[in-house]
């Protein structure tokens, strides 16, 4: 790392991680390398069982890689810290709490110096950000899926956390719900920048959110492709129609077919 | 108001119908009491049904207590440790096995005259199954995702297990509850009645049943009802206040 450029918020490096199963050892991660710099967002793409969620239990701390480090702001990452935030396909809010109790829990973990009405008003600040005001003392029950996992996202950004982990978060939701939380996505992008990465299947998706999209090889997963994207200044859905668009679709889905080929070879 | 006349006019037909069938066959009060029997055999004996019907209730609730405090600690343990759960599984169902009415002599024998701990150990030990059986179930189902939402914010065990697991495991444990409450109280009374010299509504009915005292036995049946029906409410309203929000609006 040359020490005039400042040093990225997310450094993977040669990280490799092996699954020891009852059938014997099943490498899921070799030799990856990659990172996200400050406020950046990558998107990460690759055949199913790759091992895309393994990667994101080993930025947030929750696995230990075999080999290779990952760094965060340029400390190793030896255990879970509270400094992740993290939104899963499943929302798993809190059935017993209400959506602004589940969405203040990381304030009852994480160390910090607010007092319980200034909780609130952050809780209370996010739900709005993400078109959930007038919703905060409803039950999860009360709440549609996409409305569930808009809370999810600022239970996930409530601590402002250094890094925003989300793994495939809109993979359960309808087609128009999801382009809805595109929008949201770049909302809080805006009003309140995170460093993030985004496990997805979705290329669209992964277009349209990302700064970069990387393309994982078939298990055992490493970096077998990236594309820079160019950023919209007003992200609009319509952008995703344009030529430059689809080419780069077209090329991530052919990656992702040699990726899919490779991993049935590898069987 | 709908929900309190409802059960009620049931309850007077059931009584109306019941009076009917009795009095249509001519059926003499050592075939089957009539309604109309049963209070005045109630009041001859008022002392004594409020004096066992007390015996009868602490008893049932003391060995629910024990119950439920065994059974949450099994549960726990056989919720969090996959080991341990498969060696003590057998073994419970082995003994929830077991009819309880066999246990019964051999406890009365084991504590000859000791009224009191001879109900409660039979209350609790018929009882406290479903409860050990929910909690581990409702804990080793925890979706993993809950589990690490906390983790990566670096919470420990114990609070992982306050703030998610016990408010999750609730409706089933509340759940359980309702079965085990029923279950204490057949538990309660099987002692009752067997062991002789004995206090509590169980003995109640046995005297009647050697004194050929038979609308007695039926007033006690029906007492035994409605301290069952009290204490399977007083479940309902915990588990209203505790578990609420598991319960889905119907409409």
């Amino acid at each position: 790392m040359s020490s005039y450029k400042k040093i990225d918020t997310i450094i993977i490096k040669d990280v490799t991680h092996t699954y020891k199963t009852e059938t014997g050892l099943l490498p899921v991660i070799k030799n990856l390398n990659m990172s996200v710099p400050e406020n950046g967002f990558t998107a990460v793409v690759g055949p199913s069982g790759c091992g895309k969620s393994t990667l994101t239990k080993l930025i947030s701390g929750l696995l230990q890689p075999d080999a290779g480090e990952v760094y965060l702001n340029g400390e190793k990452i030896t255990t879970p810290r509270p400094t992740v935030g993290m939104a899963f396909q499943n929302p798993v809010l809190l059935e017993w709490r209400s959506i602004i109790k589940n969405v203040m829990l990381p304030l009852e973990i994480v160390p910090n110096k607010l007092n319980s009405l200034e909780k609130e008003q952050r809780a209370k600040q996010l739900l709005s950000l993400v078109g959930l005001e007038g919703f905060e003392e409803k039950k999860p029950s009360e709440l549609s899926g996409g409305m569930r996992q808009r809370a999810s996202l600022c239970r996930a950004l409530v601590h402002k956390p250094e890094v925003l982990i989300l793994d495939e978060p809109f993979g359960a939701l309808d087609a128009f719900t999801r382009e809805d939380l595109w929008q949201v996505m770049h909302n809080l992008r805006k009003e309140e920048p995170f460093t993030g990465i985004l496990i997805t299947h979705d290329l669209r998706e992964a277009i349209f959110l990302a700064d970069e999209v990387i393309v994982l090889s078939g298990r055992p997963a490493s970096k077998q492709f990236f594309i820079k994207v160019p950023k919209f200044k007003t992200p609009k859905l319509e952008s995703l129609y344009t030529s430059k668009s689809i080419d780069m679709l077209k090329n991530l889905r052919k990656q992702i077919e040699i990726a899919q080929n490779q991993q049935e070879q590898n069987k | 108001m709908r929900h309190i006349l409802v059960p009620l006019y049931a309850i007077i037909i059931f009584l109306v119908l019941w009076e009917l069938l009795v009095w249509v066959n001519e059926w003499p009060n050592y075939k089957m009491a009539s309604p109309s029997d049963i209070w005045p055999a109630f009041w001859k004996f008022k002392v004594l049904f409020f004096q066992y019907g007390w015996d009868t209730l602490w008893r049932t609730v003391v060995g629910l207590f024990i119950a439920v405090l065994c059974g949450v600690f099994l549960g726990m343990i056989m919720g969090f440790s996959k080991v341990l759960r498969e060696a003590i599984y057998p073994l419970l169902v082995g003994f929830n096995a077991i009819p309880k009415a066999t246990v019964v002599p051999i406890i009365a024998l084991m504590f000859v005259g000791q009224h009191d701990l001879n109900t409660v150990l039979i209350a609790f030990m018929i009882s406290f199954f479903p409860i050990a059986v929910s909690v581990s179930i409702g804990l080793s189902t925890l979706e993993p995702e809950y589990r690490d939402i906390l983790r990566s914010l670096g919470a420990s065990k114990s609070l992982i297990f306050w703030k998610i697991a016990l408010p999750k495991t609730l409706p089933e444990f509340f759940g359980a509850l309702k079965v085990a409450v029923t279950l204490a109280f057949i538990g309660t009374n099987l002692m009752e009645i067997v062991s002789p010299h004995g206090r509590g509504l169980g003995a109640l009915f046995d005297s009647g049943k050697t004194n050929s005292d038979y609308p007695l036995m039926f007033a006690v049946l029906i007492a035994l009802a409605l301290l069952g029906i009290g204490l399977y409410y007083v479940v309902v309203v915990l588990e209203k206040i505790f578990a609420g929000w598991a319960e889905r609006s119907t409409d």
